[in-house]
């Protein structure tokens, strides 16, 4: 009935919305490329972390569109791409399911078509690297295949583009039919059961939306959906003996005592039945395959890890040195179209609000890009020839004492660059606690825009060959308080027993350019998007707190006395010191001596209060608000000499160490943290984000504080 | 009781029963490490701790606490 209404309706008459589902490393998102050759857009829309793709794109007289689902190896929940994928495929409408499966390893692609076939969905399946197939002397009878499935399989290639046309002609077909029961047939036992409880519904007219014999299959494999559903009519009283009874029976006839395994193990003998009815494996020499020979270099016991360190290394110093070539353009482009913009606004106070805190903070995030593009691109590289299980597998034993797992490698190391693409990359761990947990531990990692405060204060107190050194330590003791920290968490807040790592070890494959590029497009412009907008709302936050209220007083004051100097320095000086006294009490200022009282145990007057507080909205920030401060003029870098003196001088040694204890510790910057609360889930992670920060800081800060003073 | 940890490289074995939790037999299950499935071990990780298996034309890594749980019987 329903049906037929839709085929009615002109609007939606050819339009077939396809989900796009299969295992981890089938070339799916290869396919959808081939499929959908001159798409016309491609959207993004994230689910809670992860995302599934739209593709829309014209074949024939049909409107099509394909969301590409996270692979899943089976609707167990698991990971955070099973429970996206499984969520999709049973609450949302959708018209047929493609699963792409890989011929190359038909049975094991079958576990998930088996799940799928039991679903009652119109399903078309794509035997997808039929040209690999070939080339291993795997030969596939497609056709038989369709019939004993009930389910049409098209031998189609991504790589070489072959059998697209036939899979989207198979698609039009299957999705003006009826959907049809499937064709598994589970054994004897569980079919009886079935049968039993199939009646039984029968004989009370059960009203379902699926037949009975789906109904029948979900009780039996403990589906929570369906037995809500039942829990709630009266016939459950009578059914519930039955479905108990049922549930003894199958266990009892394959020794266990889980009906899940129970059931993969009936879908498994299912699928070695078809696996000897359509495919032959020609025989070739039982030859070494070319991955087993890359694994016995890249995965040496010995060897293994410095040539990981070796590749790491060549990816930070390619991210951070071509990287840095575009950012001065970048930088110098900004300040050109300040200044252009600012010219054409008239009204002061406003050029201000554009110029100081919207198009310097935006720029501020977009001077990022070129990193983030050069990183991302390494990340796809290695995450798409298959390296990263590898590099997993050596540092698992390593991370794993301190309770995190060996993919959190990549992200930590990331974070020593810039925190947003290390939370970023931090997608690549697929259980939700490891993940979040490596999101905690990425702010020890000190980023890049930390390094100018670290050059200064080293500079100011140390002499220049022994600064070095000192940059060294602060950099390597951030890390192991993270290594310490990922510990201290793993005992406390994510105390629980230790996740599980199992993992599949894919092929390597040669990347291909085209789908580089699509992921890196669309990682950097979502991060230009979301970042970008949240960015511009904070820097005018930030702009509005340091520049009100005004005070006409001091203006006043200020503009007679410029004008009375003399010299062109002393205008200068004066200028600065009307920054100072203009800062010290505007919002910011307030709050900053506000907090005097808080940060006096670590030594901080109300100045490296404020230093700090700026650095909230951008590491970078710290030492131009020092420069502000010390009266010299905000156009100090860590290089300069006169802001060096001035921290020595008025800086007791013992504050400064505090102070790059806390530098180093707490929060990270406004762009990053909400890159974070993004990536964590929820903005109660920030809180917990701020919290533990904060408290580590303070807590360290206070015992260098201390220890220092009694050394010195 | 013989564990896949116990097994050496390059040794293949059959499985026999699953000892693990709910959530991770199912995780085993879905790489298809079930009861009767043969498996092959490739490689060890530094110190032992991760180890690298074959099964059907699959190549899966899990950690040594893992592989304790799964009962085997040489081939």
């Amino acid at each position: 009935m329903n049906q037929m209404q839709e085929k009615a309706c002109p609007i939606i008459a050819n339009h077939i919305k396809i989900a796009l589902v299969g295992q981890p490393n089938v070339g799916k998102s290869m396919l959808i490329n081939s499929v959908s050759n001159a798409h016309l857009h491609v959207g993004n829309f994230s689910g809670v972390t992860v995302d599934k793709t739209e593709v829309l794109f014209d074949y024939k007289n049909y409107h099509f569109t394909v969301v590409d689902l996270p692979g899943t190896y089976a609707f167990t929940d698991y990971t955070i791409e099973e429970r996206v994928t499984h969520d999709y495929l049973c609450a949302e409408s959708y018209d047929l399911i493609i699963n792409v499966v890989d011929s190359t390893n038909l049975e094991k692609n079958l576990q998930l078509t088996s799940e799928l076939m039991s679903m009652s969905k119109r399903v078309v399946i794509a035997l997808n690297m039929s040209d690999e197939a070939d080339k291993e002397g795997v030969v596939i009878n497609a056709e038989y295949m369709s019939e004993l499935l009930g389910i049409p399989c098209v031998k189609v290639s991504a790589v070489t583009k072959t059998g697209i046309e036939e899979l989207l002609d198979a698609v039009v077909s299957v999705s003006e039919q009826e959907t049809q029961e499937s064709k598994l047939i589970f054994s004897e036992p569980v079919e009886e059961e079935i049968s039993t409880i199939v009646d039984y519904l029968t004989k009370h007219k059960y009203k379902a939306v699926n037949s009975y014999r789906n109904v029948a299959i979900n009780l039996l494999k403990n589906n929570k959906k369906t037995y809500a559903k039942l829990h709630d009519d009266p016939i459950w009283i009578e059914l519930q003996p039955i479905l108990i009874e049922a549930s003894k029976h199958i266990e009892l006839h394959h020794d266990s005592d889980d009906i899940k395994e129970s059931f993969a193990e009936e879908y498994a003998s299912f699928n070695r039945g078809i696996i000897a009815e359509v495919l032959k494996q020609e025989v070739i020499e039982e030859k070494k395959t070319l991955t087993e020979k890359i694994d016995k270099t890249l995965i040496h016991s010995i060897f293994g890890i410095p040539i990981f360190l070796f590749f790491m290394w060549s990816l930070f110093q390619l991210t951070f040195e071509i990287g840095s070539i575009p950012m001065d353009w970048i930088d110098a482009f900004f300040s050109w179209f300040g200044d252009t913009i600012g010219a054409t606004i008239p009204n002061e106070d406003v050029r201000s609000l554009v110029v100081d805190g919207v198009i310097a903070g935006v720029g501020a995030v977009i001077l990022f890009v070129p990193n983030i593009i050069i990183l991302f691109i390494g990340i796809a590289l290695l995450e798409s020839t298959g390296y990263m299980s590898r590099v997993a597998f050596l540092l698992d034993g390593f991370f794993h004492k301190f309770g995190m797992h060996g993919q959190s490698f990549i992200p930590l190391v990331t974070g020593f660059g810039c925190s947003i693409p290390a939370y970023m990359s931090a997608r690549i761990l697929k259980n939700d606690r490891d993940r979040l947990l490596t999101l905690f531990i990425i702010g020890f990692m000190s980023c890049g825009a930390r390094l100018p405060v670290y050059v200064l204060f080293a500079g100011a107190f140390f002499a220049p060959e022994m600064a070095g050194n000192i940059l060294f330590a602060i950099y390597i003791s951030g890390a192991m308080i993270g290594l310490v920290a990922a510990k201290v968490l793993k005992l406390t807040a994510f105390k629980g027993a230790d996740e599980p790592f199992v993992m599949e070890m894919p092929k390597y494959r040669l990347p291909s350019a085209k789908l580089i590029w699509h992921t890196v497009l669309t990682k950097t412009m979502m991060y230009l998007k979301k970042a970008g907008t949240f960015i511009a709302a904070a820097s005018m936050l930030i702009w509005f707190l340091s520049n009100y209220p005004h005070n006409l007083m001091i203006e006043e004051e200020y503009a007679t006395k410029i004008e009375m100097a003399l010299s062109k320095d002393a205008k200068t000086d004066l200028a600065n010191e009307q920054a100072v006294a203009h800062l010290e009490q505007s919002y910011l200022g307030k709050i900053g001596k506000f907090s005097v009282p808080i940060f006096e145990p670590l030594g901080f007057d109300w100045k490296m209060s404020v230093a700090l507080q700026t650095g909230l909205a951008a590491k970078e920030v710290v030492v131009s608000t020092l420069g502000v401060l010390y009266a010299l003029g905000d156009n100090v870098n860590e290089e300069d000499n006169s802001l060096k003196t001035a921290i020595s001088k008025n800086i007791p040694f013992a504050s400064a160490v505090a102070f790059i204890v806390v530098i180093m510790i707490y929060l990270p910057c406004l762009a990053a943290s909400i890159v974070f609360t993004r990536e964590a889930g929820g903005i109660r992670y920030f809180f917990y984000l701020l919290a533990f920060t904060s408290i580590a800081a303070y807590s360290l800060a206070f015992i260098a504080y201390n220890v220092t003073l009694m050394l010195t | 009781m013989k564990t896949l940890k116990d097994c050496k490289k390059a040794c293949k074995v059959k499985v026999i029963k699953l000892h693990a939790s709910t959530d991770l037999k199912q995780r085993l299950i879905s790489f298809g490490i079930m009861k009767e499935s043969v498996i092959e071990v490739l490689e060890h990780s530094p110190a032992k701790s991760t180890i690298e298996v074959k099964v059907g034309k699959m190549r899966i890594a899990l950690r040594a606490q893992e592989a304790q749980l799964i009962e085997v019987q040489k081939i």
